[in-house]
């Protein structure tokens, strides 16, 4: 078993975003008491502390608030901090574009279909 | 309660080695442990309280404790990173107050460069029941990506260049070419650092700590007992510490724990960034300090690479002498971690026991910072305010 899949399995509370994802389905967390989206997904909101929290469909819309280029790996990759339209801001990589697109304050939308280990879909984003 | 001038550092010691690949983590920190004592001039039976972070062998303090048969009523083992030993002096000096110890020994060491462990590009060692886990490490997030994308973020707002993120580097070099323990001596340019390999955008390679075995320790006491000891009187005036974090997804990588811990510290000891005559800032990276050094109150937030440029962090040139004993890239920064290190030059300078070459004059007020834990995700920061009487 990968450490992702024993991760994933030690929070039961974000079961539903992983198999959702795997599915084409992007969701978000949200408080029903305080109405705000928070990340990462968790049972008790961490604005308001209520319990009444839920998964909402999300837009997959983002921008790109930092990233940087990891060139110490045999492939070089973009991890990026992305602000969703939803308000939160989400650690991801942005795939599928060319290194010289990417900037700071880029919109850019979720890529579904990015599977990793395991067979675990990742929630990552390409430039619009 | 206040800790200000309710407790002395009376022992600092730091491991002469960079490289350790004979004695074991328990010896190493066996050995600064006596270097701090012998350096006050007491002895391990005189300890009474043991203070050590997430870097010693086995559970908290058991195994050290044992080792050095040592006979403590007091112990603390909170880790907060590699600013865990600051905040120890901070909890050292509160137990002090409250009557728990009277000679507390702060410890820590580490043999990364033996075992080969890599520097930033290492995946960190969390735990798959961390919350957290999933959303970061899956993304291949390490030590010098995350800190590259605070770089990164820092430059969109506030103009800042990889110039001035090298000036804090060219600083380390022009103090560790005076230090004979320091692991990289040589004397490096603006343009050195720029040309150097680019590992993370924006950070270059010597843009990063080194990696490095050994360690150090310190000793704090009560006012009564350091008054009788002959050594230099190191007051501690105040201190704090904070922890920053991702929100809730209400992410601002611009700043760090450092504005709340800072606040506090200068708040305790009575004092201004402007009456702080010697710094010693952690160092992780070059944007590291820079973030720092705004949150300390230094210099306006955004204004930190101007702030650094130009040489304005080495001793006798600049308006604020930084890490006069190299700092951790180019210095030491034994377990990654380099808190100790950052209290030890501090009493240094305030001993006037410095190298000459980086020693400031009439320091009376030094500052000892330390992040440790992620810049960019969750850290603890702890800041120490110390005064020589
Ligand atoms: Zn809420």
């Amino acid at each position: 078993m990968s450490v992702l899949r024993e991760a994933l399995d030690h929070q039961p509370e974000t079961k539903a975003f992983w198999s959702e994802l795997a599915e084409g389905r992007f969701k978000l967390r949200h408080c029903r008491a305080c109405e705000r989206a928070h990340w990462y997904p968790r049972a008790i909101c961490p604005h308001c502390a209520s319990p009444e929290t839920e998964w909402r469909p999300a837009s997959g819309q983002g921008t790109i608030y930092s990233y940087s280029i990891a060139r110490t790996t045999a492939e070089p990759f973009v991890i990026a901090y992305v602000t969703l339209a939803e308000g939160p801001t989400m650690m991801t990589n942005i795939v599928g574009s060319d290194f010289a697109e990417i900037a700071i304050g880029k919109p850019v939308e979720i890529a579904f279909g990015h599977q990793v280990e395991d067979g675990i879909t990742l929630p990552v984003f390409r430039v619009v | 309660m206040s800790i200000n001038g309710q407790a002395y550092i009376a022992g600092a010691y730091e491991h002469p080695l960079r490289r350790a690949p004979d004695k074991s983590l328990a010896q190493l920190h066996a050995e600064v442990a006596l270097g701090a004592l012998a350096d006050a001039g007491l002895s391990k039976d005189d300890v009474d309280g043991y203070f050590c972070g997430g870097d010693v062998p086995g559970t908290g303090p058991f195994s050290m404790v044992d080792y050095l048969n040592l006979k403590v009523r007091h112990a603390d083992s909170t880790n907060i990173g590699g600013a865990s030993y600051i905040l120890h002096v901070n909890h050292a000096a509160q137990a002090i107050t409250a009557g728990k110890c009277d000679v507390a020994l702060v410890t820590l060491a580490g043999r990364p460069r033996s075992e080969g462990v890599p520097k930033g590009g290492l995946k960190r060692a969390d735990s798959p029941v961390q919350p957290d886990y999933a959303w970061e490490t899956p993304f291949g997030m390490t030590i010098l990506n995350v800190y590259a994308m605070c770089a990164m973020r820092h430059m969109h707002e506030f103009g800042t260049t990889s110039e001035q993120l090298a000036w804090v580097k060219v600083a380390a070099s022009h103090h560790a070419q005076h230090n004979p323990n320091a692991m990289l001596r040589d004397l490096v340019t603006v343009d050195d650092v720029l040309n150097s390999t680019l590992v993370a955008d924006p950070l270059h390679k010597l843009d990063c700590c080194i990696v490095s075995d050994g360690g150090g320790a310190v000793i704090v006491t009560r006012p009564e007992i350091a008054r009788q000891l002959k050594r230099p009187l190191v007051k501690i005036r105040g201190a704090g510490e904070a922890v920053k974090h991702t929100a809730g997804g209400a992410i601002d990588l611009t700043y760090s724990a450092g504005r709340f811990s800072g606040a506090a510290a200068f708040a305790e000891a009575g004092l201004t960034p402007a009456d702080v005559k010697y710094a010693s800032v952690y160092d992780s990276f070059t944007i590291t300090v820079i973030v720092q050094l705004e949150d300390l109150g230094f210099c306006a937030k955004g204004e930190g690479g101007r702030f650094v440029a130009d040489g304005n962090l080495i001793a006798g040139v600049g308006r604020l002498p930084v890490n006069t004993d190299g700092g951790g890239l180019c210095n030491n920064h034994p377990f990654n971690r380099g808190g100790i290190t950052k209290i030890i030059e501090a009493v240094r300078q305030l001993r006037g026991e410095a190298h000459p070459a980086v020693q400031v004059a009439n320091c009376d007020i030094a500052l000892a910072h330390g992040t440790g834990g992620m810049l960019g995700t969750r850290h603890g920061g702890a800041t120490l305010i110390m005064e020589r009487e």
